[in-house]
């Protein structure tokens, strides 16, 4: 097909301005990949010369730091099992039962859910947990973003489970299986897919969130890498931009980590039913 | 194996009734199907009978245990369903296994089970394959190994083979036909295939809005259907059917179709108990039963010709008499059909089945059973 002078000019031009938007949205990564490993690291982007590990060993060497990664850790692992666990049994209920009203609870719920998880339910929040005396534990901050999430991850499992024909449980049932054996030998395997994303969401959630813990701590050594991270600045409030990249680089890893594990282990597909 | 009985078994989803007060008992080892248009409550009268729907009234039997309220695990029943229901997660081997890991046998001893089962229907070198990883036409004997893999009472079908190719379709009957006189076990088969009803089935149960219209041997069922909606929906092609006036004259009846006499019979008593609700009646000749004829026959319906389809052993004649209505029959290929403006076909009176006004069949004085 040969295309006219008009037509050629617009798509260069679209080209083009496809390309320089690439730019823009490739430049802050490619910084944070150089960055690190320059002992000199501005805010410009620079190939390191020399390449060094000097950041990272400042880095390793801030305690305060590194338990903050293990607090984010232990609170992103517990609030994505409590998160998963109680999402896929009240999804699986929800979806699966014939309760009266179901939908209305699931969406009242979801209303709900960007309240409480949201800025303006931060005082009530810190009330509840202060007078339950939870406050400055991990406890507080998973149950917290436990109640934020569920609602959310409800949702997307019921909907993902709706999907899945009911003949998959029955048929067990129908072999001889008991309800809760039907759940656990077919039910949850097919279900698995869904939840792996609800995990992988709700990890990256918590992984990143600063105000919760922020507000619900104050031990040091509770803190987790979102809030650690303010060690890297200097009293007066400027960044030290080597230290900052070298932890922001580790502290993007478990994330990174994870999509590569769950891509690899369950490839982001699903199963579905068998189609005829 | 055991009988199945259900006693005015009503089932309601809200204010709709899927099945009305149905009573019927399967006898032991007997192959009952279940045909009806879709929608007509076989699905959920079969899974009733599975447990997996709860009848809002009546009572339901399986051998001599009232199971109405029964979960289906403890029923002691198989079930082969429409899509398959085979566990994607699992390989043939551990699905067709299922039922017995559940019953608490070892892994040596089900899969031994599983495989010996896989054998018979010809599946037994794929254990290894996830169902994704097979055709349609495995899915399904799979999902029937896996009905088959544990002792029950009774085998239950919700059209089984209406996912697979006209071909493999017949294969799979026969082969279930040759299962069932193998093993004589107690079935219900849904489905919503008269062929498959008439192949299959020791007797049909015929589904009409929740109702069962017919229960009796496909025979019975074909040659003397109980109600128009049956002779429509049993038979391919169906039942022709010719609105016709009943005219008493003596001790004869004369039934006319737009003025033109199409047969004259002794009044019987059915007859006279079915004029009493109106002399619009329907007489109802099967494809068959006609055959080439003449203007001046007795027994005769004519008309325009519509279609002459060739089936190979056969032809099926279409023609369209004069009130609009279309007549189809079913004649050897030999046969040529000579004119177009005036074919006749003529049919013994003895194979014709008329309907009263309500559309119930009259039966003959001194009908003898089938
Ligand atoms: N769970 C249900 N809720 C509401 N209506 C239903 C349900 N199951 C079946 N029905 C209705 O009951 C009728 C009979 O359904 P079904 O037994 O599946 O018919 P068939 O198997 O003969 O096609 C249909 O009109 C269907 O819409
Ligand atoms: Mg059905």
């Amino acid at each position: 097909m040969r295309l006219s002078f008009p037509q050629l000019l617009a798509r260069i031009g679209f080209s083009a301005l496809a390309a320089i938007i690439g730019i823009l949205f490739a430049l802050p990564l490619i910084w944070f990949i150089f960055a690190p490993f320059n002992a000199r690291a501005e805010l410009g982007i620079a190939i390191p010369d020399p390449w060094t590990l000097q950041n990272f060993l400042t880095v390793f060497g801030n305690g305060f730091a590194m338990r903050g990664l293990l607090n984010s850790l232990i609170q992103s692992v517990g609030g994505v099992i409590l998160v998963a666990a109680a999402a896929t049994l009240a999804a699986y209920a929800l979806s699966r039962s014939s309760i009266p009203g179901k939908s209305i609870v699931t969406y009242v719920l979801l209303l709900f859910s960007s309240v409480v998880s949201g800025t303006a339910a931060m005082v009530p929040i810190f009330l509840i947990v202060s007078s339950v005396g939870l406050m400055d534990t991990h406890i507080a901050v998973i149950l917290v973003f436990a109640g934020g999430l569920l609602p959310t991850a409800m949702f997307i499992l019921r909907d993902f489970i709706d999907g899945i024909p009911k003949t998959y449980e029955e048929s067990a049932m129908v072999a001889g299986a008991s309800p809760v054996q039907a759940f656990f030998d077919v039910a949850l395997p097919v279900i698995r897919p869904g939840i792996v994303v609800v995990v992988v969401w709700a990890f990256v959630n918590i992984w990143g969130s600063f105000l919760i813990p922020f507000i619900l701590l104050r031990s040091d050594d509770l803190m987790p890498s979102s809030v650690a991270i303010y060690s890297f600045y200097s009293e007066a409030g400027t960044p030290i931009v080597t230290l900052l990249a070298a932890y922001s680089l580790i502290y993007s890893l478990p994330v990174v980590a994870l999509y590569l594990f769950v891509s690899w282990k369950f490839g982001f597909r699903f199963f579905g039913g068998i189609k005829a | 194996m055991a009988s199945v009985e259900f006693q005015n078994v009503t089932k309601s989803f809200g204010t709709f009734n899927a099945v009305s007060d149905i009573s019927f008992k399967v006898a032991d080892g007997e192959f009952i199907c279940l045909l009806g248009p879709s929608g007509c409550g076989k699905t959920t009268s079969l899974r009733m009978i599975a447990g997996l729907e709860t009848p809002s009234s009546g009572k339901i039997m399986i051998g001599p245990d009232d199971v109405t309220h029964l979960h289906p695990k403890d029923r002691q029943i198989s079930m082969v369903f429409q899509d398959y229901a085979l566990y994607p997660h699992m390989n043939l081997a551990d699905n067709i296994a299922y039922p017995l890991k559940v019953r608490g046998e070892s892994v040596e001893k089900r899969h031994k089970r599983a495989k010996e089962v896989a054998d018979v229907l010809k599946i037994g070198d794929l254990l290894n394959r996830l169902p994704s990883q097979i055709s349609g036409g495995q899915q399904q004997r799979t999902s029937l190994a896996r009905a088959l893999v544990y002792p029950s009472r009774v085998y239950l079908f919700d059209e089984p083979l209406s996912n697979l190719d006209a071909k493999l379709r017949l294969e799979a009957r026969g082969f279930l036909n040759h299962l069932q006189r193998d093993m004589g076990m107690t079935a219900v088969y849904v489905t919503h295939d008269q062929a498959e009803a008439m192949a299959l089935a020791t007797r049909i149960a015929v589904m009409d809005r929740g109702r069962i219209v017919q229960f009796a041997p496909p025979i019975e069922i074909y040659r003397r259907p109980a109600t128009t909606f049956v002779a429509n929906f049993v038979g391919n092609p169906p039942m022709n059917m010719i609105p016709v006036e009943g005219t008493v004259d003596g001790e004869r009846l004369q039934l006319r179709a737009h003025g033109v006499l199409v047969r004259d019979l002794p009044i019987s008593q059915g007859i006279k108990a079915a004029l009493g609700k109106g002399a619009g009646l329907t007489l109802g000749v099967r494809p068959e039963h006609l055959s080439m004829g003449t203007i001046n026959d007795v027994n005769m319906v004519s008309g325009k010709l519509f279609a002459n389809e060739n089936m190979g052993p056969e032809k099926l004649v279409t023609f369209e008499r004069q009130d609009g209505g279309r007549v189809t029959a079913r004649i050897f290929t030999d046969d040529a059909v000579e004119t177009t403006e005036n074919v006749a076909f003529t049919f013994d009176g003895a194979h014709a089945t008329l309907f009263d006004a309500e559309g119930k069949r009259i039966p003959a004085d001194g009908e003898m059973p089938l």
